[in-house]
């Protein structure tokens, strides 16, 4: 544990205090050294989910400033323009002050403040009766929570499969293509190594995760001269400040990155010795087409996979550490026709359907560009390659003298994400990152501890049954599959989960389909449910695709009278437009009035040199009658007496989330806080829950950290000391190296069902889409929705980002974030508009095959000349967030969700599958395309569509006309003696 | 006092380095949330949560783009009261409430002896100034006036809160009047400009104008050519070294 | 600039109270004008009334009124706050000048000295105002060399066609002023004609480029700091449509100069009915002309910071 190796990130020359910082004698006599707080409490930001530590000043129990806190391992220091406006936050107008329950019609906003007590009976009488009949009728689904080791146990023991958080409609192609390819993903998963890289490449909107640690690395790339180039069809943020923008045409980056594979493979611009090493390259596939086994390794009797020895000239295990395999050519092995991975990835790129100057026109990008990046790219791998003086022994116990590295990072996120091609994309970016050798090496792409994982990691999803009458399920319900075995489907194939998770529709679904929720559940398909729970998710606002659908799906009623989603509990802290569509509302502190672990059963927040926990704890107590969402969530399960959540007696275990923080073991000595376990030696990783625990982080800043020894810090995929370290801190069930899967046997599998081989098939209808899909080496395919509709009708694509200072924020009813923005643009390229008729300010219709919105024009030259984008979130409905009648937000700002469908055209055998990646379910929310066109005269001016005014709820009162926080602690500094 | 001193001791001032400034506006909050509570306090929000939100800010950061010759870049600037060496903010005032100080340069507004005329914001051409209409005073950036010599502050603190926060570090901070002093040198090495110098203001805050986007040493990196052999022969070759 | 009522109310009021006390103060003084004490104390009686109460406007929209005497203070560099002593130290002479006609009937001796002195005072406080405006660097319209002498012109036209309706209401001779007083109408148009015309041809010293430090291009606003006018826009970044200026300038041409340019010219030769009507149609005309004069001067003047917002 050590602190001290982080530095404030702010601590140039330049950027120090004055080395006499005395006040200078000045004759106007003002008080350069007033009193700052009586008290500073150092937490964890929850403005977003970059969870950055903070000192939070207090004066008179009063938040007086929030500064980043220079020892933490996210922002050293740092704050970003969210984290600093958190006062804001925390004293909003809009949060909820005691629970609701409904009285009117769903949706109108009637309700009726009750208490505790009977919001959690009702709930009680409501959930205990689904438990003791069907679980999974219970949709317990969760937003922007940062307690899903928690919510994910919950579920598990109340029995219910339906259970995820918001990675369905983020980031999940990201971090599945990630987790089966090379055991790490981007941002939590790992980060570029901003100390070394010398060419830097960032793919995607990505201005929003893992915020000041990106800010901090561009600072440091910019002050070291690197190059840093963006891929991205727009040019903001980030991109502004980057060598080279290269402005691609969404959904194509796939094909881009293939295209510098081809470049690269052509060129012989390869790391062919990381190759071997690290990844499965040389593993042979057996290649029978029509086998049952077709396009699997080739295995030995203990199942490990082999590869051809050239000096021994026969198959060995490819594992064996003295091996020297084949990477080209084909082999027959026992009379099995085989062929190393590696040959097949010549022949697929070499291909020259992956040449760039056939990818040019599609991408947006010249072909000449794409050669030159993939040239610049092979000259820094290859010419400007760095070595550190670290000795370090690999898993194998090979000695090496140095840490050597090619100084390439790449990261991405979003942008690449979120379309129905997004699987496949990350996992050709991941392709070119092994391909250049720049996977946790010096200068490269690095995993922060606990990752990488096992690939991908073993823990299955649960819940095939569907779950039992008050029966907790075997495990967490999600997890990873790698066959179809593992599938969440009956035996007609048909769906176990409502959100058609882990079926034949989205078989790596890791992060369920939160986005489908609502709609499967209101259609009773595959069944319908009996009560809905969100905790922060804004689904009748702008986290749910088809907002207007989704806002008529949850007041809809069948033929009886009765609502198609019977009962819909809701727990936020602020009066979000959800809140008026749930029956019962349980009120949620602000991130200054809780307890929270940041762990590393979740997300974790470590850094590349060090894993790392951190906790966020009261530094103000609430003045409303709400509670903490997790300790109501275990009151609940005591409540229902859920396993793991009562004492034999049938008392409550844990009185409340802190109690649970502190004593709740996953596995003997495994807790969510890692740091300070066991009592008095204080270990790490595994030990005793402490009662003293949670005083030692509030003690150490709010977290905890390890820093890996420096013989630790790299190669962590095959680094024998860092392999037992993290088996030691049970990260790792083993310290066996990780072998990156260039080639996925996973996948292929699924397509081998598809094919008609195996105990579980898909139906008929499905196979020809898992066939496609299901490839298991990266390949590039036209985005899903794109190949269904009029391309000419609608020849625009259509994106959002939310701006660096609202990302994962509820900016619009801060005071201070929603003046810089309460109002977004439509974004469109010059020449665009100029063709359109269209001048900075027109109103303008945004107009796709599902729906249309109205927003105002802003001309720019840096967007893809082929893409309108807008800042996301922006639009808000009239009187919600306790913003006034005529607020901005409601009558200028636009949703572009209106014009997305959460379904995809009907296709030729009459479907309608998700508008979503085939393969891991993630929401396509960048695939939309549209169409622009300027308003008539006659129109009025104003957004469209308008919905009907929410009504505050009761009890809060009306936000104040005038703001002038911050002249009680002048009024009290000048009250001084 | 409007009387300009003569020469100051130090002439304190920020950097702004746009070639590294990405727009996130965290200078921007960490400043309004340090002086709405600070020397200045409060900074009132007028209509905070309605139409016609108006508050009082002391930095704010615009977004442009410059399109030069068949090139365009995005440029995020921030734009605070740059300090000026011969601010004319302070010798329009009537009252003798703008006031540069004689040690530090510091241009400030002294809230009790302000009419709240308004002349001082029309004789700034940076817009630096920002009035309170509730409290019926003129108020501006302070340098953080309370915060670079509070001795109440850890030491490492004791910077303005913009430069505390900027995430990306395109914020400096330290005496401009000092040629050897770490900021002039970063100003001297970058070629950081003045803001309208025609004005005459002599701003003390310097900016650094983006970079050359210049493919920083691999613009030379020599095309591909295609591997001898084919990239199987290449392969074998290689391996069987 | 933002056009705000007070300060256009202020800047006529005063500057037609100040040409009339100038006026009056060197025409009494030089025995131009019968020292009759009712002509003394209404015309007097306007001048100070519309100073007095142009100087009250102004304190309008001060944020702290009550404090409006610190404003004295800073002579020694501020153009403020040397048009405040101005305008307070000339109150002394035209104090002694409009008592000592009020009481003696006569404007000699003391009386005439005081006299002068407030016309001095009077013309010296004008020379202040315009100066507060003509220093202003952001506003390239203003810093300008027309801009002083407009003030000083304005002043005394309007001062003139103000002192000339009085003297024919009660009946004196205002031949002589008359004359002057159509002089100062045509100075004042043509000056006018000119500042027009040489702010539309006005290459302000400032674009974006020097205000943002980058050199070449093009630089276009993309996105403001704010969705919603702050201070800043507010209080200096009022625009004007450009066909909406040049019809308020059409009724300038009108109402400030040609219609009272006209009155005063047929008041030489008509009856003096008519010429006191037409006498009086010169004052009906000129104000608002006046106004919609110093309304344009403020809402087209182009204040620097606007180059921010991409203005």
């Amino acid at each position: 544990m050590s602190a001290a190796t982080i530095a404030g990130a702010n601590t140039a020359p330049s950027q120090q205090p004055l080395a006499d910082t005395s006040a200078p004698p000045d004759a106007d006599g003002i008080d350069t050294s007033p009193p700052v707080s009586d008290e500073i409490k150092q937490t964890t930001c929850y403005m977003c989910a970059c969870r950055c530590g903070i000192d939070v000043h207090l004066v008179d129990g009063q938040v007086r400033y929030i500064q980043g806190n220079r020892n933490h391992p996210v922002n050293r220091g740092v704050l970003c323009g969210k984290g600093a406006a958190g006062i804001m936050q925390h004293q909003s107008p809009a949060r909820l002050r005691k629970p609701l329950l409904r009285v009117g019609e769903r949706g109108a906003g009637d309700f009726r403040e009750i208490e505790w007590d009977e919001a959690l009976a009702i709930a009680t009488e409501r959930l205990a009766r689904v438990r003791a009949s069907d679980p999974k009728r219970l949709a317990f689904f969760t937003g922007r929570d940062q307690s899903q080791s928690l919510t994910g146990w919950w579920a598990q023991q109340f029995g219910t499969p339906n259970f995820a958080a918001h990675g369905g409609f983020c980031s999940v192609n990201m971090a599945a293509a990630g987790l089966y390819t090379i055991g790490g993903s981007f941002w939590e998963f790992g980060e570029p190594d901003w100390d070394h890289a010398k060419y830097f490449v960032l793919f995607g909107v990505a201005e929003d995760h893992d915020s000041n640690p990106i800010k901090i690395g561009l600072g440091k790339l910019k002050a070291r001269g690197a190059k840093v180039v963006s891929v991205n069809p727009c040019r903001t943020g980030y991109s502004a400040i980057a060598d080279e923008w290269i402005g691609i045409r969404p959904g194509t980056d796939g094909l881009f990155l293939l295209a510098i594979v081809h470049e690269l493979l052509k060129a012989g611009k390869i790391d062919l010795d990381y190759l071997v090493r690290t990844t499965n390259a040389h593993c042979l596939v057996i290649e029978e087409p029509g086998a049952a086994d077709d396009g699997l390794f080739l295995r030995n009797d203990d199942g490990r996979a082999l590869a051809w020895d050239v000096k021994a000239e026969r198959a060995v295990d490819a594992l064996a550490a003295e091996v020297t395999p084949a990477l080209t050519g084909r082999f027959t092995v026992d009379g099995r026709n085989c062929v190393p991975v590696f040959q097949l990835i010549a022949e697929r790129y070499l291909d020259d359907a992956y040449a760039p100057a056939a990818v040019a026109e599609q991408c947006g990008v010249p072909a000449s560009t794409i050669e030159r990046i993939a040239a610049e790219l092979a000259h820094v791998a290859f010419e400007e390659a760095i070595e550190l003086p670290v000795a370090w022994t690999d898993w194998a116990g090979r000695r090496h003298e140095t840490m050597r590295g090619r100084p390439i990072a790449i990261h991405a996120m979003r942008g690449i994400s979120a379309h129905s091609n997004g699987f496949q994309t990350c996992r050709a970016l991941h392709l070119l990152q092994v391909l250049l050798g720049t996977v946790d090496v010096p200068g490269g792409f690095r995993f922060k501890p606990p990752f990488p994982k096992p690939i991908p990691p073993t823990n299955k999803p649960a819940g095939k049954d569907g779950g039992a009458p008050n029966t907790p399920l075997s495990c967490a319900p999600l997890g990873y599959v790698t066959d179809p075995e593992d599938l969440l489907v009956d035996e007609t194939g048909k769906p176990v989960r409502i959100d058609k998770a882990y079926s034949w529709e989205a078989p790596l679904a890791i992060h369920g389909l939160m986005h489908m929720v609502i709609a499967n559940a209101w259609r009773g398909d595959p069944y319908p449910i009996d009560v809905l729970f969100l905790y922060m998710a804004n689904m009748a606002w702008n986290s749910s695709m088809n907002t207007g659908g989704t806002m008529a799906m949850l007041t809809d009623k069948d033929e009886s009278g009765a609502y198609r989603i019977p009962f819909i509990i809701y727990s936020d802290a602020y009066y979000s437009e959800t809140v008026a569509y749930a029956d019962l509302v349980l009120p949620d502190t602000t991130y200054l009035e809780r307890h929270d672990c940041i762990s590393l059963l979740d997300r974790p927040i470590g850094d590349a040199d060090g894993p790392a926990d951190a906790i966020r704890h009261p530094v103000v107590a609430p003045d409303r009658d709400v509670r903490p969402f997790q300790s109501v969530l275990l009151d609940l399960g005591a409540r229902l007496k859920l396993p793991g959540m009562v004492k034999a007696d049938g008392s409550a275990k844990y009185h409340d989330y802190a109690d649970y923080i502190v004593n709740h073991e996953r596995s003997p000595g495994l807790g969510p806080l890692a740091g300070w376990r066991g009592g008095d030696d204080n270990r790490t990783g595994r030990g005793a829950p402490d009662l003293e625990q949670l005083q030692r982080y509030i003690d150490n800043g709010g977290f905890w950290r390890h820093a890996l020894a420096p013989e630790q810090r790299y190669y962590k995929m095959a680094n024998r000391s860092y392999l037992e370290l993290a088996t030691e801190m049970g990260f790792l069930a083993k310290a066996g190296p990780i072998i990156f899967q260039l080639y996925s046997e996973p996948l292929q599998r699924f397509r081998l069902a598809a094919r008609g081989h195996g105990d579980v098939l898909p139906p008929e209808a499905e196979r020809a889409r898992l066939e496609t899909h299901f490839d298991p080496l990266p390949f590039w395919y036209a985005p899903l929705e794109e190949t269904m509709i009029d391309g000419n009708a609608f020849d625009l694509h259509a994106i959002t980002q939310r701006p660096m200072h609202m990302y994962h924020s509820w900016g619009s009813q801060n005071a201070w974030l929603r003046q810089i923005t309460s109002q977004n643009r439509l974004f469109i390229h010059r020449a665009t508009a100029e063709r359109l008729g269209l001048a900075d300010d027109d109103w303008a219709w945004v107009e796709s095959p599902h729906g249309k919105v109205k927003g105002q024009v802003r001309l720019v030259d840096g967007v893809n000349a082929q893409t309108v984008w807008t800042w996301n979130a922006i639009g808000k409905r009239r009187g919600a967030w306790m913003l006034g009648e005529n607020a901005p937000e409601a009558e200028k700002g636009f949703l572009l969700n209106h014009a997305i469908c959460e379904l995809l055209p009907t296709d030729a055998n009459g479907r309608r599958y998700s508008n979503s990646d085939p393969v891991t379910g993630q929401a396509a929310w960048f695939d939309l395309r549209v169409r622009v066109r300027k308003c008539a005269v006659s129109e009025v001016e104003g957004t469209e569509p308008q919905f009907p005014t929410l009504k505050p709820p009761p009890g809060v009162a009306t936000p104040p006309r005038v703001l002038d926080f911050g002249a009680r602690f002048r009024r009290r500094r000048e009250a001084r003696p | 006092m409007t009387s300009l001193p003569a020469r100051t001791e130090k002439q304190l001032g920020l950097v702004i380095d746009l070639d590294t400034c990405v727009g996130c506006q965290a200078c921007v909050t960490s400043c309004k949330e340090w002086n709405t509570g600070g020397h200045m306090a409060p900074l009132t929000d007028i209509r905070p949560y309605e139409d016609g939100a108006d508050g009082v800010w002391f930095n704010r950061v615009h977004t442009y783009e410059q399109e030069t010759k068949g090139a365009s870049r995005t440029v995020h600037f921030p734009r605070s009261c740059l300090h000026c060496a011969e601010p004319a903010c302070v010798t329009v005032c009537p009252t003798g409430a703008s006031y540069k100080r004689a040690s530090d340069g510091i241009v400030l507004v002294n809230e009790d002896t302000c009419i709240g005329c308004k002349l001082c914001s029309w004789a700034c051409p940076y817009g630096a100034r920002e009035y309170d209409t509730d409290v019926g005073v003129m108020k501006k950036c302070t340098l953080c006036v309370d915060r670079i010599y509070n001795q109440n502050l850890d030491e490492a603190d004791r910077v303005p809160a913009c430069v505390a926060a900027c995430p990306t570090g395109a914020r400096h901070f330290g005496d401009l009047g000092d040629p050897q002093s770490p900021v002039s040198r970063l100003v001297a090495e970058r070629g950081g400009v003045d803001l309208m110098p025609e004005m005459g203001y002599r701003p003390t805050n310097k900016y650094l104008p983006p970079r050359e986007r210049k493919a920083c040493g691999v613009s030379d990196a020599p095309a591909l050519e295609p591997a001898a052999g084919g990239l199987l022969g290449w392969v074998d070759r290689m391996l069987s070294r | 600039m933002h056009p705000a009522l007070s300060v256009i109310f202020f800047t006529t009021a005063t500057g037609a109270g100040y040409g009339l006390l100038a006026l009056l103060g060197i025409s009494a003084a030089l025995g131009l004008v019968p020292p009759e004490r009712w002509l003394g104390l209404v015309a007097l009686g306007l001048a100070l009334t519309l100073i007095t109460g142009g100087l009250l406007s102004s304190t309008l929209h001060l944020g702290h009124p009550e404090r409006a005497w610190r404003a004295f203070s800073q002579w020694r560099s501020s153009w403020l706050s040397r048009e405040g002593v101005a305008a307070v130290l000339t109150y002394v002479p035209a104090g002694i000048f409009g008592i000592g006609w009020l009481v003696t009937g006569r404007v000699d001796g003391l009386v005439a000295v005081a006299a002068l002195a407030a016309a001095a005072g009077a013309l010296i406080t004008l020379f202040t105002t315009g100066m507060i405006y003509a220093s202003l660097k952001p506003v390239a319209q203003w810093h300008s060399r027309f801009t002083v002498p407009g003030y000083l012109i304005f002043a005394v036209m309007t001062g003139a066609v103000l002192l000339h309706a009085v003297l024919h209401l009660f009946g004196n001779d205002a031949r002589g002023l008359g004359m002057f007083a159509a002089a100062t109408i045509i100075l004042g148009w043509a000056w006018k004609a000119a500042t027009w015309r040489h702010n539309d041809a006005l290459k302000p010293p400032s674009s974006a480029n020097s205000a943002t430090g980058l050199k070449d291009g093009t630089i276009r606003s993309i996105e403001w700091p704010h969705t919603e006018e702050n201070f800043v826009l507010k209080e200096m970044g009022y625009r004007i449509a450009r066909k909406h200026a040049a019809k308020l300038r059409r009724l300038v041409h009108l109402l400030a100069f040609a219609v009272p340019l006209a009155a005063v010219a047929l008041a030489l030769v008509a009856p003096r009915w008519l010429a006191v009507l037409s006498a009086c149609l010169a004052v009906a005309a000129q104000a608002p002309g006046i106004v919609t004069e110093r309304w344009l001067f403020f809402a087209e003047a182009k204040h620097a910071v606007t180059l921010y917002y991409g203005r």
